[in-house]
């Protein structure tokens, strides 16, 4: 079992609520900085609504680029809320607890950016808003279902509703908690938000059967959100590189890839800006590693079976664009920095355990991986477009323009800046979880046998 | 609906690849009869020019026996689309007479219809298209211009059609074959383009159909095209040679 420190509850409290209770400094102007990034960003993306796509730097036969593999991309680390929540949950994994909240936030942040580029990069945004979301036939034509691009939103907004329902839940009893520590307007906000959570027994039976039941509910979303985000390209017959059978499982474990990754950034991160070394400790991010480690290599071997069945069919035009993209300036670049970035400079380091329990060399492993994730997805939408078919004039590489770089940081700049937002007012790391997993630990003495606190909740 | 109203038809087109010279009178009929913007060197460059025909060159051989060959390419209105089933909100559709439509208003820009079609014909409007002052008069009112946000393709010049149909209907009687003329096919002088409809028997395309240099481009991805080219007759090879 893992070590832990012996840590009272008062001091579990301070520490965690320090976000809320006692703003750190730096807090106010980051905030305010990312703001301002932010709505640069906003006013970028209303110039080109207001412009048109020619803004861009897309043409043909390249009609989709930057947009559809960033909305590809935080689709991925939405996988991180799944992944640490539901399935470690399910699995009883003890070392996902402090990490569980922010990996579930990051899951809701990454989803509403993700949903801002299919609509963006749409040439008529305002119709498509109104004619996919919400569902509307008051034009006596129903969407076409068989069209990926509207089991996107079905399968998208699914996934949000259960993690943001999931989220709400698991917040519950630190609302509480919350409201007993406030005066004035932010009492009487955790009042409202805190639903009289008074924390008597039928209320934790029914907030645990809860977070269970969402749990198994979201098991399907794991499979379904990133399969349906690779149909996007797999049902295109006609693009080389994008019709690929094994699609669906290579997504769903790229994105399980990307995502945890991102929560490992985003625990250092947290780590370093709250101090929390007590509660997010190294062997944290060991176990998250090592579950890296298997992920990785199980996506490694997607990789090349992509490649490989590409290959094997000994198609003339697929193997002139596995030639192109391999092999021809700039894409080799590209992807060298792909496979180096995406597994073989992190996962060899993950390997030794003076690495995996490094916060610093952890944070930046783990950031290598997503930069290869998002070239990774770079490479497959981008390419598989530029290639020379048999009969298109225009086959030269598409460039991105600056307004879709612009609009690109933008995204990241507002991930971060709804997650400092929401840290401003609720905890990151949830305290009856890291309280509960205290008290699985003690033991209590029952005449002469010592038995365990509390029995497990699934036993 | 459509059937009942403009009668059982089957609209396609037969490319005689041999008779084409390669002289784009078809590329310019179909840019002044459909609207189609001004394809600027701005947006030449860009790879934004809309050309809803396009004469392809394309090697045939190897070095010395090369033969740079001719063939128009425009939307070929495939029975088994691959661009239909990807449009959300259904703005491309199979119609009743064997025609792939494109219905702008329902547009909403995705351009995955696009990314879909492996003959690379259809077209976004990156930029709401202009015309100088001295070329608006020479717009086409039977066609729609295109805002900016959607895409578009070779129509088949629809707007004929249905202007002949209806003519017939008023009158009458059947279309009689040979009247309904895309704007490429009447400006074709070697008459390489040939529209008519299929589900006649005695029409004029269905004859040409049934030639054995008959073939289909790309039917590796099994589309079904309405459009039917007639192989390039190699004189020297005696042989039709066939290009796909």
């Amino acid at each position: 079992m893992q070590q832990r420190r012996e840590l009272d509850q008062s001091y579990t409290n301070r520490k965690l609520l320090n976000g809320q209770l006692d703003t750190p400094k730096w807090w106010a102007p980051t905030v305010t900085g990312l703001g301002i990034l932010v709505v640069i960003g906003l006013i970028v993306i209303a110039t080109m609504i207001n412009k048109g796509l020619g803004v861009t730097g897309l043409g043909r036969p390249v009609f989709w680029g930057l947009f559809i593999t960033t909305f590809v991309f935080w689709v991925g680390i939405s996988h991180a809320g799944i992944m640490i929540s539901a399935i470690l949950r399910l699995t009883q994994a003890e070392w996902r607890r402090p990490v569980t909240r922010a990996a579930e936030l990051l899951t809701v942040f990454s989803l509403l950016t993700a949903l801002v580029f299919p609509l963006i990069h749409a040439g008529r945004p305002w119709r498509i808003a109104y004619w996919i979301t919400p569902y509307d036939i008051s034009r006596g034509i129903y969407p076409n279902i068989r069209s990926p691009l509207i089991m996107d939103p079905v399968a998208i907004s699914t996934y949000l509703t259960g993690s943001t329902l999931f989220l709400y839940i698991a917040l519950l009893p630190d609302l509480g908690n919350l409201r007993d520590r406030t005066t004035g307007w932010q009492n009487a906000m955790y009042t409202v938000l805190s639903l009289g959570w008074r924390g008597n027994p039928r209320q934790w039976k029914m907030q645990t059967v809860g977070g269970i039941l969402l749990s198994a509910l979201m098991l399907p979303i794991f499979v379904s959100v990133h399969s349906i985000v690779s149909w996007d390209f797999a049902i295109a017959p006609a693009v080389e590189g994008w019709h690929s059978t094994i699609f669906a499982p290579y997504f769903v474990i790229g994105a399980v890839h990307s995502g945890v990754s991102a929560v490992v950034t985003m625990m250092a991160l947290m780590r370093w800006l709250w101090k929390w070394d007590d509660f997010i400790r190294p062997e944290h991010f060991d176990a998250l590693a090592r579950l890296l480690i298997v992920v990785a290599t199980g996506w490694l071997a997607f990789t090349f079976l992509e490649l490989i069945f590409a290959v094997y069919g000994q198609d003339a035009p697929e193997l002139a664009l596995r030639e192109m993209q391999m092999f021809q300036w700039p894409w080799n670049l590209l992807f060298i920095i792909f496979l180096l970035t995406g597994y073989f400079i992190p996962v060899p380091m993950w390997l030794f355990k003076r690495v995996r329990t490094n916060i610093a060399l952890m944070f930046w492993t783990s950031i290598l991986v997503n930069v290869g994730m998002w070239l990774e997805r770079f490479l497959i939408i981008v390419p598989g477009l530029a290639r020379r078919t048999p009969f298109v004039y225009t086959w030269e590489a598409y460039r991105p323009s600056a307004v879709e770089w612009t609009i690109f940081i933008w995204s990241f700049c507002w991930v971060t800046f709804l997650m400092l937002l929401f840290s401003r007012f609720f905890p990151l790391v949830p305290l009856f979880e890291q309280k509960e997993s205290q008290v699985f630990t003690e033991d209590v003495t029952i005449g002469r046998a010592k038995v365990p606190a509390i029995v497990r909740e699934a036993d | 609906m459509t059937t009942e109203n403009f009668g059982n038809n089957n609209w396609g087109m037969v490319v005689d690849v041999d008779k084409c010279i390669g002289c784009n009178a078809c590329v310019l009929a179909c840019q002044a009869e459909n609207n189609i913007p001004l394809n600027t060197q701005d947006r030449v460059e860009r790879a934004r020019s809309i050309s809803w025909i396009r004469v392809e060159r394309y090697w045939e051989g190897d070095f010395p026996d090369a033969k740079a060959r001719f063939i128009p390419i425009m939307c070929q209105h495939c029975e088994n689309a691959p661009c239909e089933p990807v449009c959300p909100v259904y703005a491309t559709y199979h119609n009743a007479e064997g025609m792939n439509v494109q219905v702008y208003n329902r547009c909403v820009g995705t351009r995955y219809c696009a990314n879909g079609c492996p003959y690379i014909v259809r077209f976004f409007n990156f930029w709401e298209p202009v015309w100088p002052e001295s070329l608006r008069n020479h717009l086409n009112p039977d066609v729609t211009i295109r805002s900016r946000g959607i895409m578009e393709k070779c129509s088949f010049c629809v707007h004929r059609i249905r202007r002949e149909t209806r003519k017939a209907r008023s009158e009458g009687r059947e279309v009689i074959d040979g009247t309904i003329q895309t704007a490429c096919s009447s400006a074709c002088p070697t008459s390489a383009l040939n529209f008519g409809n299929f589900n006649d028997p005695n029409s004029k395309v269905s004859k040409m159909k049934k030639d054995k240099r008959h073939y289909t481009l790309l039917d590796q991805f099994a589309t079904d095209p309405n459009v039917i080219y007639l192989a390039k007759i190699d004189a020297d090879k005696k042989v039709a040679a066939k290009h796909d």
